[in-house]
């Protein structure tokens, strides 16, 4: 049971590309009957908004080999050039892909952070696939879910009753601790999209002089030249940290860029004058252990986070529990044969055994084979932690069974 | 006795109340600006209230300890409405109008002490009195900012941001009125101890320098002052000074109850 994702949206792809590639209602539809009669997808829904396009779905293996057939055919359902539509287009599997449609439902993909109309597009796009028969168990189950998100973000958080950009609502939080900007330092890590909303943000607030860092040095200088700032080499960071009160992050990267050691040391070369950081990297680019520092202030968007992680991994406890059960009976079946061709060799030479004998020697392994199997699989089904501990359910599926034999 | 100035002082300071708390949770400025009018037609109404009161018991409003309790509310009330306008900040009305409103209640809701007029002690001593009162009130809106200090920035790093949190004063501005209170303090603390020492010298047979009451109000001077210089220092400026203020104001309230009532021999006219 494999989730896959595709699609392109306001921060990967220019304007012209996403008008391009988006669906109104009849090519949605007409995309998802061509995927399923092309035997790319056995489930899909496609999920179309001026901002974004996407599409999820389910390929009949589970081989992460789906997404490249999926660009191929975005390119000529759209008759977009596959090389112009290769650097526009994400892919995600699994995890990450439930993640990505969690975090889109919440808002938190958004242009304008917490925005309440993407929920109503999730919504729609989902009604819309499953009207027309374009989703199943798998899809259902996923949008759900996605729905849920949305719907606690926008009442558990205030994201839902203040929505505002990343960079609005984090400049706004800088105010909170040191009042007007005008007289203070901020330093931008990153060039993209959300470090130049921050940049204007900061601009429009008068503050009073602006560093930018990024590993590309063009295009931190073309950013500061644009908002009158001065770069600051990349990873230079006792020098960049000492003066900044505020301090945005935004950088694609695997591991935290901001370590506590780091922040610790900048803070002694500060005195402990008062550093507002703003997290607005995914992942996160702040150590969290930054934010126990004496006069350091950690900004993120935790709650809406939480939300995300808590949904994405009930999701994942059913499709493991869904997943596991597929196994269970499969393993079964196996069983049973086994135990017929097993039975029957061993039991050919014993000619004194009758019919009756055979018959009940034939239950007793069923009986003992049942018991085998039903315990585990009752644990399975009961046991949330058990299916968490079973991570890969692909290699218990290789370990017990032939590729001839999977679900 | 005139009871129209003390009701009147009840009513303004009960609706300014009102109002700085609708300003707090609707940030509506036209209800700020009523909730600082209407504090500042109480603070006129509660001075005519100590006036009458005085003349009522043929003594000065400090006499007793209702009288000095009312004196506190009504300095307190002046010392929040000159920090509001110098500051331009009215969000912390909300949380010092109870206390102003708890002290003068408590004050005027009592009666007055019939007790006979204590000696004439003269302008120093009304002075030294007075601008000791005023000290403490200063410290106790210095205690009160901290304390907001100390909740906004839990709040903050909690991100738990409902809308009260988004209009109380940013933690470094809270952080300066913090310091102007104190600052209002000690130089009344300062001339009104000093005062208190020119006073008792002129008074035959009070001669002793050993009255706890003069040992702890040094202390919460020197404890001010520590806290004045550390709190513009950047290693203790914010969460680190607003406890020490905190702590400091701890010590006031024993100077005001403790010493005042068991241990001092001067001051227990309170």
């Amino acid at each position: 049971m494999e989730i896959v994702l595709v699609g392109l949206n306001h921060r990967t792809a220019p304007v012209e590309v996403r008008e391009r590639v988006s669906f109104n209602a009849e090519q949605a539809q007409r995309a998802a009957e061509e995927l399923r009669a092309r035997g790319i997808l056995e489930e899909t829904l496609v999920l179309s908004t001026c901002n974004r396009s996407e599409v999820y779905g389910v390929p009949p293996e589970s081989s992460h080999e789906s997404a490249p057939g999926l660009s191929t055919f975005l390119s000529e359902f759209h008759s977009v050039r596959a090389d112009i539509l290769s650097v526009s287009l994400y892919h995600h599997y699994d995890q990450e892909a439930v993640r990505h449609l969690f975090r889109v439902a919440a808002g938190l993909d958004s242009m304008l952070l917490g925005e309440a109309e993407i929920l109503g597009q999730v919504r729609e796009a989902y009604r819309f696939a499953h009207e027309h028969g374009a989703t199943g168990p798998v899809l259902n189950r996923l949008f759900q879910g996605a729905l849920e998100v949305g719907k606690r973000v926008r009442t558990e958080t205030e994201l839902g009753t203040r929505p505002m950009s990343a960079a609005s609502a984090g400049v706004k939080l800088a105010e909170r601790i040191f009042g007007k900007l005008s007289e203070r330092k901020a330093l931008v890590l990153g060039a993209g999209t959300i470090s130049e909303q921050v940049v204007s943000h900061l601009r429009d607030r008068g503050i009073a002089q602006l560093y930018v860092m990024n590993r590309s040095r063009d295009r931190a200088e073309e950013l500061a030249k644009e908002f009158g700032g001065k770069v600051v080499e990349w990873g230079e960071w006792d020098i960049a940290l000492r003066s900044p009160d505020v301090v945005v992050t935004s950088v694609s990267a695997e591991e935290p860029v901001l370590r506590r050691e780091i922040v610790e040391r900048a803070m002694v070369a500060r005195g402990n004058r008062a550093l507002f950081l703003m997290d607005l990297g995914v992942p996160r680019n702040i150590d969290p252990m930054v934010a126990e520092l004496y006069n350091v202030y950690v900004y993120k968007i935790p709650l809406a986070q939480g939300i995300v992680e808590e949904q994405l991994s009930k999701f994942l406890s059913w499709q493991a529990s869904v997943e596991l059960v597929g196994l269970v009976d499969a393993l079964r079946t196996k069983l049973r044969e086994e135990r017929a061709t097993f039975i029957r060799s061993r039991m050919e030479p014993m000619k004194h055994l009758t019919e009756t004998d055979r018959a009940h020697i034939e239950k007793l392994m069923d009986e003992m084979l049942e018991k085998l199997l039903l315990e585990p699989a009752q644990r399975l089904r009961d046991e949330k932690e058990l299916r968490r501990k079973i991570q890969n359910v692909e290699a218990l599926r290789d370990l017990f069974l032939s590729s001839r034999e999977k679900p | 006795m005139n009871h129209l100035f003390p009701v009147l002082t009840g009513v303004a300071y009960l609706l300014s109340l009102i109002l700085y708390v609708r300003f707090l949770s609707t940030g509506n400025r036209l209800t700020g600006r009523l909730g600082t009018l209407l504090l500042g037609l109480g603070l006129v109404a509660h001075y005519f209230a100590l006036w009458e009161r005085s003349r009522g018991s043929h003594t000065v409003p400090y006499h007793d300890l209702y009288g000095s309790m009312s004196l506190f509310g009504w300095l307190l009330a002046l010392t929040y409405l000159g920090l509001e306008l110098y500051h331009r900040q009215r969000s912390v009305g909300a949380f010092v109008l109870p206390f102003i409103l708890v002290f003068f209640l408590a004050a005027h809701l009592a009666p007055a002490d019939r007790l006979a007029p204590p000696p004439v002690h003269g302008v120093v001593f009304a002075l030294h009195v007075t601008l000791s009162i005023l000290a403490y009130a200063a410290f106790a809106l210095s205690f009160v900012l901290s304390l907001i200090f100390l909740g906004e920035e839990r709040h903050l790093r909690n991100h738990k941001l409902g809308d009260v949190v988004w209009r109380l004063p940013p933690l470094e501005l809270l952080d300066q009125m913090s310091r102007s209170s104190v600052l209002v303090g000690l130089i009344s603390i300062a001339i009104g101890t000093a005062l208190g020492f020119v006073s008792i010298d002129q008074l035959p047979g009070q001669n002793s320098f050993y009255d706890p009451k003069y040992v702890i109000t040094l202390l919460v001077l020197a404890l001010y002052v520590l806290y004045f210089r550390l709190a513009r220092t950047t290693a203790w400026r914010g969460a680190r000074a607003s406890k020490l203020c905190i702590f400091n104001f701890v010590i006031v309230v024993l100077s005001f109850t403790v010493v005042n009532l068991y241990l001092s021999h001067s001051h227990r006219y309170f």
